[in-house]
């Protein structure tokens, strides 16, 4: 027998097993408590002066992105274009014959980093208008703050809709402007079955209810709804759900890298676009190559904005884009969004004459710009812009082309008042 | 039930995928006692060596077959690189370990996302691996099965290492009684160096599978390691049969769960399994039976 202390490598053995424990208990806690950070909101602000300067012949606007984390990803891009259009603006002459001064900001993915960055940018860099956010997490979280200070943000992402915020200017789609018009589609095509997949956060059951409502009022059939917790990788269940649910379409909420898993799992089950094509709301451009242009294929996208919209002004956007960062960067919705707030923040201060806020609110309503998926328009009750909905494929090259248009700009209509089958909704 | 089989099918094509994630961590982590979180980013490492081979093979069949000892060479030399810079200096100290190989793996992400930029990219499957073959009245995905082959083929080629060669033979006595191997001539400073080595490797090949499956970016291996530690830990420590059980057995678990509840709450229904598994048997399915333990 040895005489070495005979249990230390058994208690060194459960010692390891324990700080497993401890370590995935951590990683748990450490993400949940990012999010009931965000809930419980920014710091308590009181109102105040704005300090804004607009004595010399510059004036500070805020751009506030993720640049690090998982969101780094999308959140890159916008800031990429909200720069283009800061050079552009700057080029011809600044906003009211002041040049931008760009105060730049990582949002990190997380939404109390969101809410502190914002908060600076309001008080201390005293700029007189943020830019950015992207999940709708970040933008609760940086809510209060824009309130608290009775500052404006830009928020550039199509969302969930149901928000309505003075100090808020929403650029991108609300729902009766990217997902009714998506159902239109499907409906057009005679689809009865339609399935519905997508990731577990406030999103995609918003989407999906309106949705289940739209279905239901339209005599579509329902034939499944499933769920992914945000980062799954494996979903032949979800898949084999689906293929025995007998559904003629898909409705996709899912977002990020599950996009991809999802794709895999469905070409290499042998479903294809044509007997159940896939309609996705979170899949754009920059997306496509990642998930493989051969998994998606002939799949379809509801958006505002594609790179292959045909105008004028989106030849201009594409080129300009392309000639600062690259021929090899596509252009997508969120990125054309974010470059068209910067546009219409400076119509709306040219139309006040004023960098004040109360002075631009007043203004807002009906400020137009020629943006690259064509006019829009503000709407000054609800803060969301006019826009035209198209349904997209994605082919071969990796583009999407549209398929499909709405009858020109729709409304926007972020509790969706003017659709009866959405009563009850909320 | 029509559905028993397809879900019995994904269920175990769910084990492989786990089980070829965990089997070099059942390596490091069940024979060494080293964690090393950073071993998801060694499947990283080995998802974009299937991407780089692909640049320079176009034919995605040659390239797959290439990408797999490429894949198991570069892993393996990350971990050797891991083990002598780092680890090494920190054998029993494992909390130490966990928060250097966290801070590595961040750095490997951010690492990734420089040289290849933070969109992911794809790998395309080779025309022979797409779409599914009729069996037992299913259709079953070819790249499932060929995950489920490879996970086969890395069990045995593990198990042989570990059972007859000298290599294997030196492994199995550092892990059983450490100052007795080393009086009898076993340098167990080289044989940890070649277990990290071969561990961190075959998270290489893990990486080049899952190109087959999902996404391929900076991130792709946090969404494996803590599934990878939670067969190792249900599996029992330093086994590898046990590893092999847990794996297929929470694979098919999850499976079920997820076919009759939905993903979110067969994950929730999967950890209180474990919980409860581990409250009656912490030790794993398979314990160790060795002298030092006693």
């Amino acid at each position: 027998m040895t005489t070495h202390p005979l249990p230390v490598r058994a208690s060194r053995g459960r010692a390891l097993a324990l700080s497993a424990g401890v370590l995935a208990t951590a990683l748990a806690l450490s993400a949940c408590g990012a999010r009931a950070g965000a809930e419980a909101g920014a710091p308590s602000s009181s109102g105040g002066e704005s300090c804004v300067d607009t004595s010399g012949d510059t004036i500070k606007i805020g751009f506030l992105n993720s640049l690090s984390g998982t969101m780094a990803i999308s959140e890159q891009t916008v800031r990429d274009s909200l720069d283009l259009a800061a050079e552009e603006i700057n080029a011809a002459g600044g906003v009211l014959g002041k040049q931008l001064e760009v105060v730049g900001e990582d949002g990190a993915s997380e939404p109390t980093v969101f809410a502190e960055k914002a908060e600076k940018l309001i008080s201390s860099d005293c700029v007189a208008a943020v830019f950015g956010g992207w999940t709708s997490s970040s933008r609760k979280a940086m809510l209060p703050v824009f309130e608290g200070h009775d500052a404006l943000l830009f928020y550039p992402v199509q969302y969930e809709g149901l928000e309505a915020s003075p100090n808020v200017f929403y650029t991108g789609a609300t729902t009766n402007q990217q997902i009714i018009p998506g159902m239109d589609y499907l409906k057009e095509q005679g689809k009865t079955k339609v399935f519905l997949v997508g990731s577990d956060y406030v999103f995609p059951r918003t989407a999906n209810k309106i949705i289940n409502a739209y279905a239901e009022a339209n005599g579509i059939e329902v034939v499944g709804e499933e769920y992914a917790p945000l980062g799954h990788t494996d979903f032949s269940t979800i898949v084999n759900k689906l293929k025995a649910s007998g559904a003629d379409a898909v409705f996709n909420t899912l977002n990020g890298d599950s996009n991809v898993a999802f794709f895999k799992e469905y070409k290499n089950v042998g479903l294809t676009p044509e007997a159940a094509p896939v309609v996705s709301v979170s899949v754009a451009e920059e997306e496509v190559g990642g998930i493989g242009v051969e998994n998606v294929a002939g799949q379809l996208t509801a958006w505002n904005y594609y790179q292959t919209v045909d105008s004028p002004a989106n030849a201009e956007f594409v080129a300009a884009f392309q000639a600062k960062y690259g021929a090899d960067r596509p252009t997508s919705d969120p990125m054309e969004a974010a470059y068209t707030s910067l546009y219409l923040w400076k119509g709306m201060v040219e139309k006040a004459e004023s960098f004040d806020v109360a002075a631009i609110q007043e203004a807002a309503d009906g400020v137009s710009f020629d943006a690259p998926e064509g006019t829009v328009t503000v709407n000054g009750d609800n803060h969301h812009i006019a826009k035209t909905a198209y349904v997209g494929e994605i082919r071969e090259d990796g583009l999407i082309y549209p398929v499909w248009q709405s009858d020109g700009p729709i409304e926007p209509d972020p509790f969706l008042e003017g659709y009866d089958w959405a009563e009850g909704l909320s | 039930m029509d559905a028993l089989l397809p879900q019995l099918f994904a269920g175990l094509s769910l084990g492989s995928v786990l089980l070829l994630a965990a089997l070099g961590l059942a390596l490091t982590f069940g024979q060494m006692g080293v964690i090393n979180m950073a071993h998801g980013e060694f499947m990283m490492a080995g998802a974009y060596t299937a991407f780089v081979v692909q640049q320079l093979l176009p034919d995605a069949g040659v390239s797959l077959l290439v990408s797999l000892p490429l894949g198991f060479l570069v892993g393996g030399l990350l971990g050797l690189l891991l083990e002598v810079t780092l680890i090494s200096r920190m054998y029993r100290r494992p909390l130490d370990t966990l928060l250097v190989t966290f801070g590595v793996s961040l750095v490997l992400q951010q690492a990734a996302r420089d040289v290849f930029g933070a969109p992911n990219v794809d790998v395309r499957a080779p025309a022979w691996l797409s779409g599914a073959v009729p069996l037992l009245g299913m259709d079953v995905p070819r790249t499932r099965l060929f995950i489920l082959a490879l996970a086969v083929a890395a069990v045995l080629a593990l198990s042989m290492v570990l059972k007859v060669t000298p290599l294997g033979r030196r492994i199995r006595a550092t892990v059983q009684n450490r100052d007795l191997a080393e009086t009898s001539g076993v340098s167990t400073r080289a044989t940890d160096r070649l277990t990290f080595f071969v561990g961190s490797g075959i998270a290489g090949v893990a990486g080049v599978a899952l190109t087959l499956l999902g996404s391929i970016g900076p991130t792709l291996g946090t969404a494996y390691v803590v599934d990878a530690f939670l067969v190792v830990v249900v599996g029992g420590i330093g086994q590898l049969k046990g590893a092999v059980l847990a794996a297929v057995g929470l694979g098919i678990l999850q499976a079920g769960f997820e076919y009759s509840t939905t993903a979110s709450l067969a994950k929730v229904l999967l950890f209180v399994v474990i919980v409860a598994f581990l409250q009656l048997r912490p030790q794993g399915l398979v314990s160790v039976r060795t002298r030092s333990l006693a």
